[in-house]
């Protein structure tokens, strides 16, 4: 930790909060993984993490190292980029899955399905 | 001043994210069926990246980056492939 020295007090401050900030939300997403009853409740709480958690974590990383580096460092946006295309995707096929498998199963804890639109 | 705020706070999200990890496991080996191994399983990648990314902090080199972008898009790959094969019961058809 000793190139930590050279990052000004102004710059250390915005950091550690962000860092501590992604943190708690991963972790809280993760409580709320354990915790929740059902699994179409649990599939909301890791998006805590996976979203605002991994933001907040990456715009730390690249503030830290644009001040460690005198330059502008922004490839963590990749990754920002990246996570805010797949989440929705990732959990949008697995709902589907859930919900196809518990109305193959007739399991009486699945959602009821929309009602189809009548044709016409 | 500025490293012991940084130090002290990166070993607190460390901790804090490797307790998220801790959780994410323990629905891997707990979850009643499929579906919740699945969204253990991404939420344990995700929490794995930000771990590498405090890493990254931590010893100041950009190296963990390159670890932490390989396992966001293993992840992705990963739940895709499980989503399917748990819908369908073949990944490639």
């Amino acid at each position: 930790m000793t190139h930590a020295a050279d990052v000004p007090l102004w710059a250390a401050v915005p950091v550690a909060f962000l860092l501590l900030i992604g943190a708690g939300l991963a972790l809280a997403g993760s409580i709320g993984l354990v915790t929740l009853r059902s699994f179409y409740d649990r599939m909301h709480a890791p998006t805590l993490g996976t979203t605002l958690g991994i933001g907040s974590i990456l715009v730390a990383s690249m503030l830290y190292f644009s001040i460690l580096q005198t330059r502008f460092v922004l490839h963590e946006i990749l990754i920002a980029a990246f996570m805010v295309v797949t989440t929705p995707v990732t959990l949008m096929l697995l709902a589907r899955a859930a919900l196809y498998r518990d109305e193959r199963e007739g399991n009486p804890d699945a959602p009821p399905r929309r009602p189809t639109p009548v044709q016409d | 001043m500025s490293a012991m705020i940084l130090s002290s706070a990166i070993l607190a999200a460390q901790i804090l994210l490797v307790a998220a990890m801790g959780c994410a496991a323990l629905r891997v080996l707990r979850g009643p069926r499929a579906q919740d191994r699945v969204l253990a399983l991404d939420t344990l990648y995700v929490n794995g990246a930000m771990l590498l990314l405090v890493f990254g902090i931590r010893t100041g080199t950009t190296h963990y980056f390159e670890a932490a972008l390989l396992i966001s898009l293993l992840g992705f790959v990963a739940t895709a492939a499980l989503s399917k094969f748990l819908m369908r019961g073949e990944v490639i058809e």
